[in-house]
């Protein structure tokens, strides 16, 4: 029997010529990661271990990313347990000043090819899954575990085929691709499953733009969320990569558990409501409903990279952000930032009123940098608008594409980006 | 031992099991204080150690943060029964210990503040309120293993000392 993507890496990982669903396996781990809020646990944890060494320096990689720079001295405790033990295991880690958000910052590094089993604590690890590598988040104890043995227990998962056929309009970006895809199969419609995305839609996709496909996949309850590898992937690939890698195809008989295909012309610009990232309606129709606003945030794992800042600056170039609105930029990683500022992104945001800062997590899960108020409304670029996602339980958080987010700073509510920019010939 | 249920619906995140502004510490007793504390904030009040927690579908939904697992579990909830875990969760309790029970039968037939009475051994919940009894869906061997060990640190220990006893 034919394989899928998932399960032909899986196979390579643990020795086996196959491997089907339901099948558990002890599993080599190519790249394992943790960060700030999981890296105490699984130090603590791989002590309990009794292991001396970690299985390879090279390939364990903590970044501090979600509270940085310290918060507090609680959370400057956190920063100093990790860099601690790095030091003393001598993996690699990322300081600040170098780092940003791991998701961005790893397969940007080259830490990440195709091909590989790699594992991460935090739910967001996926994103590399757009590399056509087998990404998976995983708590502290698996990571734990993963250090000091190199190896991972794994069920096998059924694969889910996503198709995106046609080519998307002018507004539409991958984001509303997978809010959509959300919003149709449900928080829990993948749970346990591998997602495998193709299409047409896919094809002329830059990799900063499959990154936020796969990234979202955790709000889906997927596993991963892998695309298939081509030249857009290996240009990307070839001028970072640390190490070989390994391009696997799904065979044309493999067995997919369900296939969903979707027309991608007629994906219009989405925005996931409150309080779930699969409570998605159009953005014309939410526009009607004159939702006022009063921050918005461009950043995150899901829409920080080089291509969502350009996109947000061209709607705001010339502009301003609209009276009692605060607008918060956060470029994913540092050497992003200095893009940003090279191409004069930076001078763009700043001139329109926005505020801009160092690479972080921050606000996107309410850690600090810009969290809500009771009652508060924010327009945001990241994945999840849980309740207290982003600051108290009773603020909103609407998760949106970066051009739709710009053109809510502008405006002060949430509209659709010709409001603010004019009908653009196509 | 008899244990009082804690109900709450589907979708709980994780985010809502425990905010991150309180990840800033690995300590059970610190992190159980803020338990639920989003969908009920007088939770870790009412809360005695043995309860029950019940949960909808998707339960533990979101991050990976075993802050989740480790704060329930400090709480001195006994057990979770719910209609159905998110992986990342339902794999984080298993490696801490933190008893997690499939049976969206036994969960449409709790209601807040009832008797129960779980079996982990058979996964058999009895409602002594109702007097209805469930059986949840049983656990691959494999896991069962790693609950024996008393989580995925004991278990892998215990492999890594067979495999220097035989090498």
């Amino acid at each position: 029997m034919g394989m899928t993507l998932a399960e032909k890496i899986l196979a390579a990982h643990c020795g086996r010529k196959e491997v089907t669903p339901g099948d558990l396996i002890n599993a080599k781990v190519d790249l394992v990661m943790a960060n700030d809020v999981t890296a105490p646990i699984a130090i603590d944890q791989f002590r309990n271990l009794g292991v001396k060494e970690v299985f390879d320096k090279e390939r364990v990689v903590f970044v501090p990313s979600h509270f940085v720079p310290a918060r507090d001295i609680a959370t400057a405790e956190q920063f100093k347990v990790m860099r601690d033990f790095a030091k003393e295991a001598g993996i690699v880690y990322y300081e600040l000043g170098q780092a940003g958000i791991e998701h961005i910052l790893l397969p940007w590094k080259g830490h990440v090819v195709p091909g590989d089993l790699y594992c991460g604590a935090d739910s967001h690890t996926p994103t590399c899954g757009a590399l056509g590598a087998f990404a998976c988040g995983m708590g502290s104890t698996d990571i734990a575990v993963a250090m000091a043995t190199g190896e991972v227990w794994m069920k096998v998962p059924a694969t889910m085929r996503l198709i995106y056929h046609g080519k998307m309009p002018f507004w539409t970006r991958s984001k509303d691709l997978i809010l959509h895809t959300i919003g149709k199969i449900g928080t829990d419609g993948a749970t346990y499953m591998a997602m495998q995305f193709e299409g047409e839609a896919l094809k002329d996709m830059s990799m900063d733009a499959r990154f936020t496909m796969s990234n979202m996949v955790a709000e889906a309850g997927g596993k991963t969320g892998m695309m298939l590898v081509d030249d857009v992937t290996l240009d990307y690939v070839r001028p970072r990569a640390k190490r070989e890698w390994t391009v696997y195809e799904p065979d044309p008989d493999a067995e997919y558990i369900e296939t969903h295909e979707f027309d991608a012309s007629k994906i219009e610009p989405t925005v996931a409501m409150p309080f779930s990232p699969g409570n998605t309606r159009t953005v014309s129709e939410v526009a009607k409903e004159d939702i006022k606003i009063d921050q918005v945030f461009i950043g995150s794992c899901t829409n920080a990279r080089m291509e969502d800042l350009r996109e947000a600056a061209e709607i705001m170039r010339g502009k301003h952000v609209a009276q009692w609105v605060r607008c918060i930029v956060i470029p994913a990683t540092q050497d992003i930032f200095k893009e940003a500022l090279k191409e004069g992104l930076i001078e763009v945001f700043t001139e329109a009123g926005c505020q801009v800062s160092a690479a972080t997590c921050g606000p996107c899960l309410g850690g600090h940098y810009g969290v809500l108020a009771e009652g508060e409304r924010c327009v945001s670029t990241s994945n999840r608008n849980f309740p207290g996602r982003m600051g108290h339980p009773k603020a909103e958080a609407y998760l949106v594409n970066p051009p739709v987010a710009a053109a809510a700073a502008i405006a002060g509510r949430i509209v659709h980006p010709e409001e603010v920019v004019g009908k653009v010939a196509v | 031992m008899t244990s009082k249920a804690h109900t709450f619906g589907d979708h709980i995140d994780t985010d809502q099991i425990i905010p991150a502004q309180y990840l800033v510490t690995t300590d059970p007793a610190q992190l159980a204080m803020h338990c639920m504390e989003t969908p009920d904030p007088d939770f870790v009040k009412r809360v005695k150690p043995g309860d029950v927690m019940v949960g909808g579908v998707n339960f533990g939904c979101g991050s990976s943060r075993e802050h989740a697992p480790i704060s329930i579990k400090g709480a001195g909830v006994s057990c979770v029964v719910a209609k159905s875990f998110a992986r990342i969760f339902f794999r984080n309790s298993i490696n801490l210990g933190l008893p997690v029970l499939e049976c969206p039968e036994a969960v449409d037939a709790i209601e807040a503040g009832d008797e129960l009475d779980v079996d982990l051994s058979t996964g058999t919940i009895r409602n002594l309120t109702t007097e209805q009894v469930f059986t949840a869906k049983p656990y691959e061997p494999f896991m069962m293993e790693i609950i024996e060990a008393g989580g995925l640190v004991e278990y892998t220990k215990q492999k890594l000392a067979k495999a220097a006893a035989t090498s």
